[in-house]
C-alpha cells in the first residue's frame, strides 16, 4: 500500500498485534467511561436544574442524545470500517465494521426506548410515525440486517463482506436522521446543542450532555475492545498465537 | 419530603425517568458480558479441540515402521 501510511498501522493490522493493543487499551477506556459517566450522570440527574416546562422528566436527556449520537457514529465507523474491508480486504476491518454492529444496535435500541418514554408524559404518546423516530427505528433494523445478513452465511468472511455492502448502502440513512428535523415538521423538537453556533441549552445542562457523550465515545472503545479481540481469537483459533492464549489461560 | 425522598421522585416524573436509566445500563451491562461468555466458550473449544488431537496422536504412533 501507499507509503505515507505508517509502519506502525501495518503492523496494527495484523490479528496478534492488534489482540495485545485492544488488551492494553481496553481498561483504560473503560476507566474513563465510568469516570466520566458518574460526573456526568451525577450533573445531570443531581446538579442541573429542573427544565421550566418539562420538570425532572427531561433528565431523560442525559442518556437519550448521547446514545443517539452514538448510534450515528457507531454507523459512520462501521460504514467506513465496510469500506476499507471490501477494497483492501482487510480482515481487522472486517471485524471492527461486523462487531461494531451490536454497539450500534444496542445505543439505537436505548434510544428508541428512552425516546417513548421521555415522549409519553411530553407528547403523549409512546410512539408516532414522525420523521426523526422513523429513520432512527430504520437505522435500528439496518443494524439488525447488517447483524443478521453476516451470521446467515457458512464462511465468516464472505457473511462479512455481504453484510459490509449492506452497511454501505444504508449509510445514506445517516444524514436522513440528522437532517429529518429540518426537512419534516413533525413532532420531534430541532437540534438544541450546535456545533457551529450557538447553542440553545443552558451551561448547567450542557456540561452533562457533554461528559455522558464523551463517556459514551470510550464505552464504545472499551467494547468494540473486548468484541474485537473475542472475535479474533475465534476467526484465528487454528493459529500457534491463540493456541498459545488458551493454554496459557487452562490455568484461570 | 427530604432531599433524597425528592431526588427520587424525579418531580413526579420518576414512573419515566428511573425506567430510561435502568434499561441504559441493563443494555450496557449485557453488552459488556456477551463478549466475555463467548471468549470464554471460545477457548474453551479450542482446548478441548487441542486434547482430542494430542490424545489422537498418541494412540497411532507415527506412520514410520517401528519394528523391523
Amino acid at each position: 500500500m501507499s507509503s505515507w501510511i505508517p509502519l506502525w498501522l501495518h503492523k496494527l493490522g495484523s490479528p496478534p498485534t492488534f489482540y495485545r493493543f485492544a488488551g492494553t487499551l481496553q481498561p483504560w477506556a473503560t476507566a474513563l467511561a465510568l469516570l466520566l459517566g458518574v460526573v456526568g450522570l451525577y450533573g445531570g440527574l443531581v446538579l442541573a436544574p429542573a427544565d421550566y416546562q418539562q420538570g425532572d422528566a427531561y433528565r431523560i436527556i442525559f442518556i437519550h442524545v448521547p446514545s443517539a449520537w452514538m448510534s450515528m457514529f457507531i454507523y459512520g465507523v462501521m460504514g467506513v470500517a465496510s469500506f476499507i474491508a471490501l477494497v483492501w480486504r482487510i480482515k481487522l476491518a472486517e471485524v471492527v465494521a461486523m462487531e461494531s454492529a451490536p454497539i450500534g444496535a444496542a445505543f439505537t435500541f436505548i434510544t428508541l426506548v428512552t425516546g417513548s418514554l421521555w415522549g409519553k408524559p411530553m407528547w403523549g404518546t409512546w410512539w408516532t410515525w414522525d420523521a426523526r423516530l422513523t429513520s432512527e427505528l430504520v437505522l435500528l433494523f439496518l443494524f439488525l440486517g447488517v447483524i443478521g445478513l453476516y451470521h446467515a452465511f457458512e464462511d465468516r468472511r464472505q457473511g462479512a463482506r455481504a453484510a459490509a455492502f449492506l452497511a454501505i448502502i444504508g449509510i445514506i440513512n445517516v444524514p436522513i436522521v440528522h437532517f429529518s428535523v429540518n426537512w419534516w415538521n413533525t413532532l420531534h423538537q430541532g437540534s438544541t446543542v450546535n456545533v457551529f453556533g450557538p447553542s440553545k441549552i443552558s451551561g448547567a445542562m450542557l456540561w452533562p450532555l457533554l461528559t455522558v457523550t464523551l463517556a459514551t465515545k470510550f464505552y464504545y472503545v472499551a467494547s468494540l475492545c473486548r468484541r474485537a479481540r473475542t472475535d479474533l481469537l475465534d476467526l484465528e483459533s487454528g493459529k500457534d498465537w491463540v493456541r498459545r492464549i488458551a493454554e496459557d489461560e487452562a490455568g484461570r | 419530603m427530604s432531599a433524597l425522598q425528592h431526588f427520587f421522585a424525579m418531580g413526579g416524573y420518576a414512573a419515566y425517568v428511573w425506567p430510561a436509566y435502568a434499561l441504559f445500563f441493563a443494555v450496557l451491562v449485557a453488552d459488556t458480558v456477551a463478549p466475555r461468555l463467548r471468549r470464554r466458550r471460545v477457548l474453551t473449544e479450542l482446548r478441548a479441540r487441542l486434547a482430542r488431537q494430542s490424545a489422537r496422536q498418541e494412540r497411532k504412533p507415527p506412520s514410520t515402521p517401528a519394528s523391523p
